[in-house]
């Protein structure tokens, strides 16, 4: 089966799960009103995205020397600075520190990088336990799913759901529906959980390269007590992650938090910048930060390709996507669904391994007008398409670059430019049209699965003006 | 790893988009004044379920022995220097109070199971988000202010900001950042399930930020 077949295959079974998207809808259906109550100033809206475009932008210019920094600052503060190309190395990094350090236990805060890594597989190979402490990655770890959302992983799942689950895992505690009471359930289980932890493991929002600080952005604390409790913390994260100054990180989160959820701020903003220090009563001991690039450096091949590393994860694009609410975000089938997803990961992992995911779009264009840093989404997406069926193929600037070329659609649109190009040619294949209608074939693949085969009029516009007098101009 | 680092770093430099230019500060003035600034505050704390009360500046521990006991809190955790003094000087009989005054690592099961609440200050109160600014000290550690399920926060009315810019470049964090800072903007709390918010989750299930004026 090639990506495509595999691709519409995942499409078919998320659409026919009427439970799946119904907890889409209903989810996701209050998602935008809240986030446009946080921005009812136009002007403002647009003065802050401005900002925070021009933030991420400078810091994409600047990152080799940002990143530099970065790790001088973090090395000089006491926090150790990782690099990984693969997520291999990545993972071969942590569980070495974490068997180093002796770690039998983590708690994780919520990171997507981890789930490009696999990080958690790779942990419990080593035989070391892993626990998603964030509520949402915890359901979907019980359920032993990927996120099907960058923002709220759970999304795709109903209380119900969510109730049974936890009835399995923990029979001891007495059946209930009741989302505050299955909030509290999940409060005193991973309790237990982060006073025993040996090590945390977290996700970075913003690394500031001026001071050497690792920001968090979360609400429910448990971001915090994984990078607070246990002897150790390792933070992981995309090497695209780096601003250059602290004073660049206000209209970041105030844009991140507004947009991903419809909050004016986050319960917590958490600011890590030095491991326990001689005195200090509690924190990690040693804290460590891995560089992870994961294809990410290659994405700078080509300057427009490069604005998808503005990305800082908000997830609004997901949100406003019309293809995304139907789907879900398991259908993708990559670790980033949604309008994001179908920029960054061919550009990641390979047009001709996943590429075939720009054909989710219907080019609404809703996607580049939320996005808090502007990052042109659809015309990324429509160069994404063409650059697949490029008649060269090349690894640059995209790996997979024309994999998907199709020898007899590049003929049918060659055919379509030549007809399209000369007059006489065009009328002629009108005239034939027209006339032959009734010799159009009732059955046009995928098309005609849920729709009628369209049939050309008896007569052609042109015809008709014509006959009303409308000269040839 | 250093070969991953030099071919990272390699790669980056090797592919140098065209310079894009320095943004400028950050800044979002508002014109509030300190008593706009307040009642900023305390909307926006609410608004998230954080309580808010002003009180005369030396009142707070009457506050605390009169409010908390009611509602069945009495194991404090506080931690060293004047905030600790205070409450541990004038705190009434029915509290026990716990003094975080040595390292967590071999009483971490105590705080998390025996601490009804904790009482610590802040750095700043943040009026635009209701934020409240804690810089976390050997005197105040971290987890005072997150595992306790209940949190009472002094915050000295004269501490006001308009928002986190404003604050940053008063006080020129970035030549002295703390091994943590935080901003706190409420209980913690949690949407993961239905996007229906539940409060409570596993940091403080109740915030309670007394001004000091």
């Amino acid at each position: 089966m090639n990506q495509t077949q595999a691709f519409h295959r995942r499409i078919d079974a998320a659409l026919h799960n009427d439970q799946l998207r119904r907890n889409f809808r209903s989810a996701l259906s209050g998602i935008q009103a809240k986030r446009e109550t946080q921005f009812p100033d136009d002007t403002q809206l647009q003065s802050l995205r401005e900002q925070a475009r021009m933030v991420r932008a400078n810091a994409l210019v600047r990152q080799p020397e940002l990143l530099e920094q970065l790790e001088a600052r973090l090395t000089a503060n006491g926090i150790q600075v990782h690099w990984a190309e693969t997520p291999q190395q990545a993972n071969t990094i942590i569980g070495d520190i974490l068997q180093a350090a002796g770690a039998r236990s983590v708690v994780k805060g919520k990171s997507m990088v981890s789930e490009e890594t696999e990080l958690n597989h790779y942990l419990e190979q080593l035989g070391i336990e892993v626990v998603e402490s964030d509520l949402g990655e915890f359901i979907i770890q019980l359920a032993q799913e990927p996120p099907s959302h960058i923002v709220a992983p759970a999304i795709h799942k109903n209380r119900r759901e969510v109730a049974e689950l936890f009835h399995r895992f923990y029979p001891d505690i007495p059946y209930t529906e009741d989302i505050d009471q299955l909030t509290q359930s999940a409060r005193l289980i991973l309790r237990e959980k982060f006073a025993a932890a040996d090590a945390g493991i977290s996700g970075v929002n913003f690394a500031v390269a001026e001071t050497g600080t690792l920001c968090l952005v979360e609400n429910e604390g448990n971001g915090r007590l994984s990078t607070t409790a246990p002897r150790v913390h390792i933070a992981i994260t995309g090497v695209e992650k780096v601003v250059e100054r602290l004073s660049d990180v206000p209209p970041l989160l105030e844009i991140l938090t507004k947009s991903a959820t419809g909050q004016p701020i986050t319960t917590y903003f958490n600011m890590i910048s030095r491991p326990r220090q001689p005195g200090e009563l509690d924190g990690p001991e040693a804290v460590h930060l891995v560089l992870l690039d994961n294809g990410r450096s290659r994405i700078r091949v080509d300057e427009e390709l490069l604005d998808t590393l503005r990305c800082i994860r908000c997830g609004t694009c997901i949100n406003y996507c019309p293809v995304y609410v139907q789907l879900g975000g398991h259908a993708y089938g990559t670790v980033y669904p949604g309008p994001i997803g179908i920029a960054l990961e061919p550009q990641r992992i390979g047009i001709d391994k996943v590429g075939t995911l720009t054909s989710a779009c219907t080019m609404c264009g809703a996607c580049g007008e939320v996005c808090p840093v502007k990052i042109p989404l659809p015309k990324l997406i429509n160069r994404l398409r063409a650059e697949a069926v490029n008649e060269q193929r090349t690894t640059t600037p995209l790996l997979g670059r024309g994999s998907l070329r199709k020898p007899s659609e590049a003929t049918i649109w060659k055919l379509w430019q030549q007809m399209y190009s000369r007059p006489r040619l065009y009328r002629l294949f009108t005239l034939v049209a027209t006339r032959l209608r009734w010799l159009t074939p009732g059955s046009l693949g995928g098309w005609t699965r849920y729709r009628s085969a369209p049939r050309p009029a008896p007569r052609s516009l042109r015809e008709l003006a014509m006959k009303e007098g409308f000269g040839s101009e | 790893m250093s070969s991953a680092r030099d071919n990272i770093l390699g790669r980056l430099r090797a592919n140098r988009p065209h310079a894009a230019p320095t943004p400028p500060v950050y800044a979002k003035p508002l014109g509030w004044d300190r008593e706009r600034c307040i009642t900023e505050f305390m909307t926006r704390m609410q608004a998230v379920r954080g309580e808010t009360h002003r009180v005369a500046r030396d009142d707070w521990p009457a506050w605390i022995n009169r409010e908390l006991p009611p509602r069945g809190i009495h194991r404090g955790l506080i931690g060293r220097g004047a905030v600790a003094e205070k409450l541990a000087a004038a705190a009434a009989d029915e509290f026990t109070l716990t003094r975080y005054d040595h390292a967590i690592d071999d009483w971490k099961g105590v705080l998390f199971r025996d601490i009804d609440f904790s009482v610590t200050g802040t750095l700043a109160g943040l009026a635009e988000s209701g934020s409240l600014v804690l810089w976390p000290s050997p005197d105040e550690p971290r987890l005072m202010s997150l595992v306790p399920p209940l949190h009472i926060a002094l915050l000295d009315a004269g501490r006001m900001f308009e928002n986190f810019a404003a604050l940053l470049a008063a006080e020129n964090w970035s030549a002295r950042m703390p091994t943590n800072a935080l901003l706190v903007s409420g209980p913690s709390k949690t949407a993961d399930i239905e996007q229906t918010l539940a409060y409570g989750i596993h940091g403080p299930k109740a915030l309670i930020v007394l001004i000091l004026e």
